[in-house]
């Protein structure tokens, strides 16, 4: 199956489409089930509460292998949050609560007997600005591997296949040793995809990973995410509606709702389906109000 | 043109272009007139009391002074040998000991403790309220530190260094602290999301980020320490030491303690020899100082 890379100007929204969704996926744009055929990761009456706030209610969803799922929805509508659950990166905010459950690969992650140390070698986690440690480009890569105690045989090798994963192989093959920060924010934020995925990841989360580039170096990030689903399983949290309409297998959209006592927003899951029905023919009034821009 | 326009550029022009500025008026000239004395001021004393302690001590500046031992019967020549190594190895034992301690304890408050929690939060309060204890104070809890562990004599390395130790902890907590909260939180998750434990992210992310912080801190701490008299006083250093420091259990002076001791004396040649060594004391600190400086300058990240 060939998959049509996203350009910057491919995505240009026209006045018959005005989320550009058809411009990006038209034909070449693959055919779906309904349903994930085959899912990763499964949120299951998802509640997450910070002290009193309920954050996120009642959240049901499914990632299928191989697939790009996309979180939209207006700020403060829970999706950076549902996120940071799927590899309970919430367990270190002070007070989160999570209630539910997240399987993966049918085994809860919020069991007992499940250590969140080894769910984050599993689903790695890309953020939304660039945050590569300070040390040589080499050594972010090999950072995840050593303290993970991966096996590793070359780890030059490994270095070489993480970041020509990345499609980064090519800049940085000559400055290895020098340090990330010498790097442009686009090149920062490959070089964390690559750090991720040289742990060998099952699923990859992004939080709004384009939020600090400028277009071309947004264009590359997204091109590398449609290479890289044919590997992995990557779950994006965006603001940016085209992005997921470029990139995306599948959209779900989130709004929020005031408690109508304290004032509180409260984030729920409103839609949940093939990008394409979400941008083209949302069945909520809610998801067709933000995708056209009415609201949000 | 309008004339709405043709009025609002007169009064532009004769508001803006007034010919006199108000940052120069009397009452901004006399306040910063008030705030240059205050300057000059302060600066000034300090010019003058190391000046004139220079000068007295001029005749003293020689190798004597800090080659040979103290002596009661040629104060012309008497030397601060015993003194100057003495504060070296106090400050040599008080760093070992405060040091990881407080590192230690710095990286537990910030990285692992819940600040939810009322002893923590008791723990906090307490740190900032020892920072402020007289370093007398310090004195005494080594004494009875050194006599907990079963010491007869403390006036040697070792009791020294607890009080100095203890002086100087709350400093090093404090900003250990500061520089290990100046880490950004995106080091840490990123570590934590590649699947490193709390302690990994710790120990290879966070604290070798903190270390030009952590050493400034330090120096800065160990310059108080090495001009402290009052709580090696408490713990009972002896001032007529005439023999070098050979291991923790060996008695000990410190150079501000002889110069203590020589000022209380009435021949000329002993205030001659005191002057001498402050200025001794004097670059000891500035030294420290110079040298926390020069890390701050050449570590210091941007993050």
């Amino acid at each position: 199956m060939s998959i049509k890379p996203a350009t910057a100007t491919a995505g240009a929204p026209s006045a018959a489409d005005p989320s550009g969704f058809a411009a990006v996926h038209g034909e070449a744009d693959r055919q779906l089930a309904d349903v994930p055929p085959d899912p990763v990761m499964e949120a299951y009456k998802l509640n997450v509460y910070y002290g009193d706030f309920h954050a996120v209610h009642d959240v049901n969803l499914t990632f299928g292998k191989n697939e790009i799922t996309a979180l939209i929805g207006p700020s403060g509508c829970g999706k950076s949050t549902v996120l940071r659950c799927l590899n309970r990166m919430n367990d270190l905010v002070t007070g989160a609560r999570v209630e539910g459950e997240v399987n993966y690969h049918g085994q809860n992650i919020y069991a007992k007997n499940v250590d969140p140390i080894a769910v984050r070698t599993h689903i790695g986690m890309v953020f939304q600005k660039p945050n590569p440690f300070p040390k040589s480009i080499y050594d972010n890569i090999a950072y995840g591997p050593r303290v993970t105690g991966m096996k590793v045989d070359d780890m030059d090798e490994l270095v070489e296949q993480a970041l020509r994963g990345a499609a980064l192989w090519d800049e940085v093959k000559d400055k290895l040793k020098q340090s990330a920060y010498g790097l442009s924010g686009g090149q920062q934020q490959r070089l964390c995809i690559a750090r991720t995925i040289a742990t060998r990841p099952d699923v990859i989360l992004m939080d709004e990973p384009c939020s600090a580039l400028d277009p071309i170096a947004t264009s590359r990030v997204e091109d590398l995410m449609l290479e890289l689903r044919s590997d992995y399983t990557i779950i994006i949290v965006t603001h940016n509606m085209q992005q997921a309409a470029r990139v995306s297998d599948r959209t779900a959209f989130f709004t929020a709702r005031p408690d109508e006592t304290t004032g509180n927003r409260t984030g729920l899951l409103v839609e949940f389906d093939q990008t394409r029905n979400i941008f083209s023919n949302p069945h909520d009034k809610r998801t067709e109000d933000y995708i056209s821009g009415r609201f949000g | 043109m309008s004339v709405a326009a043709t009025t609002a550029r007169e009064v532009t022009t004769s508001s803006v272009a007034t010919g006199k500025s108000r940052d120069r008026s009397v009452g901004s000239l006399a306040f910063l007139g008030a705030l240059w004395f205050s300057l000059f001021f302060g600066v000034m004393v300090l010019v003058v009391l190391i000046l004139d302690t220079a000068i007295t001590g001029a005749p003293r500046f020689d190798g004597a002074l800090i080659t040979d031992y103290s002596s009661r019967v040629r104060p012309e020549s008497t030397g601060f040998r015993a003194g100057i190594l003495g504060s070296l190895w106090l400050m040599l034992f008080t760093a070992l000991f405060a040091v990881p301690l407080g590192i230690a304890a710095a990286l537990y408050l910030e990285e692992f403790s819940d600040g939810n929690r009322w002893w923590n939060r008791f723990i906090e309060l307490n740190l900032q309220n020892l920072a402020a204890v007289p370093a007398i104070v310090y004195g005494l809890l080594a004494v009875a530190v050194m006599a907990f562990m079963g010491f007869q004599r403390t006036g040697i390395v070792l009791g020294g260094a607890i009080a100095l130790a203890l002086l100087i902890l709350p400093v090093i907590i404090i900003t250990t602290r500061e520089a290990v909260r100046a880490v950004p939180q995106e080091i840490r998750q990123g570590s934590l999301a590649l699947g490193a434990t709390v302690w990994q992210t710790t120990w290879r992310q966070t604290l070798p980020s903190a270390v030009p912080g952590i050493a400034t801190g330090t120096i800065l701490g160990l310059s108080r320490a090495i001009g402290e008299a009052a709580p090696l006083i408490i713990v009972g250093l002896a001032t007529g030491v005439r023999f070098d420091p050979e291991g923790l259990l060996s008695e000990i002076t410190a150079l501000p303690m002889q110069i203590f001791s020589l000022t209380s004396q009435s021949q000329e040649d002993f205030q001659t020899a005191a002057s001498a060594a402050i200025v001794v004391l004097l670059v000891m600190i500035l030294g420290l100082n110079a040298l926390a400086i020069f890390i701050r300058n050449k570590f210091q990240r941007s993050w």
